[in-house]
């Protein structure tokens, strides 16, 4: 009964996630691995808790999911390596998964050239998790430009959140 | 005193001040000199030749007047000045009766609607202080549901004639409709008339679209698509709606596609290990030519009109510049050398100006300059405007407008070339990324 309940509210949280965000579970491929490896290669007590190291929550709550940009600029800061350190450290342990690399920018820029920039964003952050020793074939990149802001303001405040790359975990290897 | 040619100081335009004003001129707007002040026209209802068409008559001429209004070339006297009334299109136009209201020139026509749903739409410009007709009569046919088609070919004819100019506005427009708040944005496809009517829509919205881009005939539109996850380039024709993928190599990104000249070949980017560089590609099936290999981000290119040039954007120097280089490659020469970012060039479709999105000082401009990078002209100021598609005749531009702040949103405006007559269009609902088409044949 508790494990029904739990896996219900799974569900409900995966659905949720693929409202907010449509075109990263638009690959058939990673839309079915994100079920099955969610649901069932762990424990299933502990999956999606965030004290259990080897759940996605972990990854995106306390190894931290994101590394930020300078305006115009894809090199990784200080603080953008101990994050991804952590990620490839991350990775290395928990082979299942894959991960796709979500590059952005701030609205402060032409759509085109945006679009570019996250692909540098997003490859900076390849780049990086592949020196630590995460297997290439595990990792994709994407760039949404200015397309997928999370913070609306027009300020620095929210554009300092904006320009971004997102390490999303999936399960399984990337096909 | 009448003023038989209308000429304009162009102080925008960095020309000499001219006061020509010829006596016996033929009706005529410069548009090159900009205009001092609109040119007085009537219009007065259509004659409806039967009853069926009666209707239509009326909005016929309203389209008719309504285009010609937009240019901010022409000043339309409202009907409740008029003395005197067209109720016979073949009998003889009193020219007195219309010089005593000031109207310069005069558009009259007749509406007729077949037993068979046949549309008949005939029209007469007279230079009313000539005393003469400007140019044949002409008539039109077509479907009544083609009705506005039909009214936007015989303001084409007026404007054409007037200003010798080529028309603009039987075209239609392709851009990213858009809904809900920037961080859960929804997009798709879908295309008007210039002006804003007779929306469809193209795609839906479960995948991101983004700059759509009509082929030389407007048959088909090259867009962006997120509907792999990732961002690939697709080929839409406009009457089935069937649409297929261009460029899907695995592991790369294509966005940013523009159609030669020839209707057949694609110019776009493509990232690749975080590197975007520029590609051409036969739509009939080819390889991808490769047209840049530089470390920088080479984006957003277009061909000149014959297919020799392309103009693209490249931060090669260290911020976005604008660049031209031969169709094939080659070493590109830089045009864009003033203060701020330069980016979305687009070659004029009569190859005199190429107009471009400028940041500068935390603002973003619409702007122009000759094909050299000489005569940099900034047309419009905002918190964020991009994205500049020429008028069928080059000149006008469209572009989009997007406001600042959590509510922000976005909107298609139009400016012509010399700087003047900002105009919003009338879209149904938020708007980005339009691309006009040629003139419809």
């Amino acid at each position: 009964m508790k494990t029904l309940t739990k896996s219900i509210l799974l569900v409900a949280a995966l659905g949720l996630s693929a409202c907010t965000n449509p075109d990263r579970f638009a690959d058939s491929g990673s839309a079915g691995g994100v079920g099955a490896g969610a649901g069932t290669g762990f424990d299933s007590g502990a999956a999606g808790g965030v004290n259990d190291p080897r759940s996605v929550a972990y990854f995106q709550q306390t190894v931290g999911d994101r590394v930020l940009f300078a305006v115009d600029q894809s090199t990784l800061g200080d603080t953008a390596r101990g994050t991804l350190e952590g990620q490839a450290q991350w990775l290395l342990t928990n082979t299942d998964y894959s991960v796709i690399i979500e590059g952005h920018a701030d609205e402060q820029g032409t759509r085109e050239y945006n679009l570019a920039l996250g692909a540098r964003r997003a490859n900076a952050v390849e780049e990086y998790l592949v020196s630590r020793g995460v297997s290439p074939a595990r990792v994709r990149v994407v760039s949404y430009g200015k397309e997928r802001p999370i913070e609306i303001c027009s300020d620095e405040t929210c554009y300092a959140k904006n320009r971004r790359a997102v390490t999303v975990v999936t399960a399984g290897l990337s096909s | 005193m009448m003023l038989r040619v209308l000429t304009l100081l162009a102080a925008l335009m960095g020309f000499a001040a001219v006061p020509a004003i010829a006596q016996n001129g033929p009706l005529r707007i410069e548009i090159d000199e900009g205009v001092i002040e609109p040119m007085p026209f009537a219009v007065p209802d259509f004659v409806a030749e039967n009853a069926a068409a009666a209707e239509m008559a009326r909005n016929i001429s309203r389209v008719v007047a309504a285009d010609l209004v937009n240019t901010g070339l022409f000043r339309e006297i409202p009907k409740e000045a008029f003395i005197a009334s067209v109720t016979n299109f073949d009998s003889p136009v009193q020219y007195a009766d219309w010089k005593a209201i000031n109207a310069q020139a005069l558009v009259t026509g007749a509406v007729s609607v077949g037993s068979d749903g046949r549309l008949n739409v005939k029209f007469r410009l007279l230079d009313v202080f000539a005393d003469a007709p400007l140019g044949d009569g002409l008539q039109f046919g077509g479907t009544t549901s083609s009705w506005r088609r039909v009214a936007h070919k015989v303001a084409d004819q007026v404007y054409s004639r007037i200003t010798g100019e080529g028309g603009y506005f039987d075209s239609r427009v392709v851009y990213v409709a858009e809904t809900g708040p920037k961080n859960d944005r929804k997009k798709r496809l879908a295309i008007m008339d210039y002006d804003g009517a007779n929306t469809q829509y193209l795609t839906d919205s479960t995948s991101i679209v983004l700059a759509p881009r009509f082929s030389p005939n407007g048959d088909r539109v090259l867009y962006t698509s997120y509907e792999t996850g990732f961002p690939r380039i697709y080929l839409l024709d406009v009457a089935t709606v069937g649409r297929r993928a261009v460029d899907d190599q695995s592991g790369t990104m294509t966005f940013s596609p523009r159609f030669g000249p020839d209707g057949s070949t694609v110019l776009y980017s493509a990232s690749q290990g975080g590197n975007t560089d520029l590609f051409s590609m036969n739509l009939g099936g080819g390889q991808r030519a490769r047209l840049t290999s530089s470390p920088s981000i080479e984006t957003a290119p277009s061909y000149s009109p014959d297919g020799s040039r392309i103009v693209f954007e490249s931060d090669r120097s260290g911020t976005q510049q604008l660049y031209i280089m031969s169709a094939g490659g080659g070493e590109p020469q830089r045009i864009s050398f003033g203060s701020g970012r330069y980016s979305t060039p687009v070659w004029s479709p009569r190859g005199d100006y190429i107009a471009f999105t400028k940041q500068n000082k935390g603002r973003f401009h619409i702007g122009v300059m000759r094909t050299d990078g000489s005569e940099e002209r900034l047309l419009t100021a905002s918190f964020l405007d991009e994205g500049p598609t020429w008028s069928p005749n080059g000149r006008v531009i469209m572009f989009s407008r997007e406001t600042a702040g959590a509510g922000g949103t976005s909107a298609l405006y139009s400016v012509d070339i010399s700087g003047r007559n900002l105009r919003k269009i009338s879209v149904d609902g938020a708007a980005s990324d339009p691309a006009w088409s040629p003139l419809l044949p």
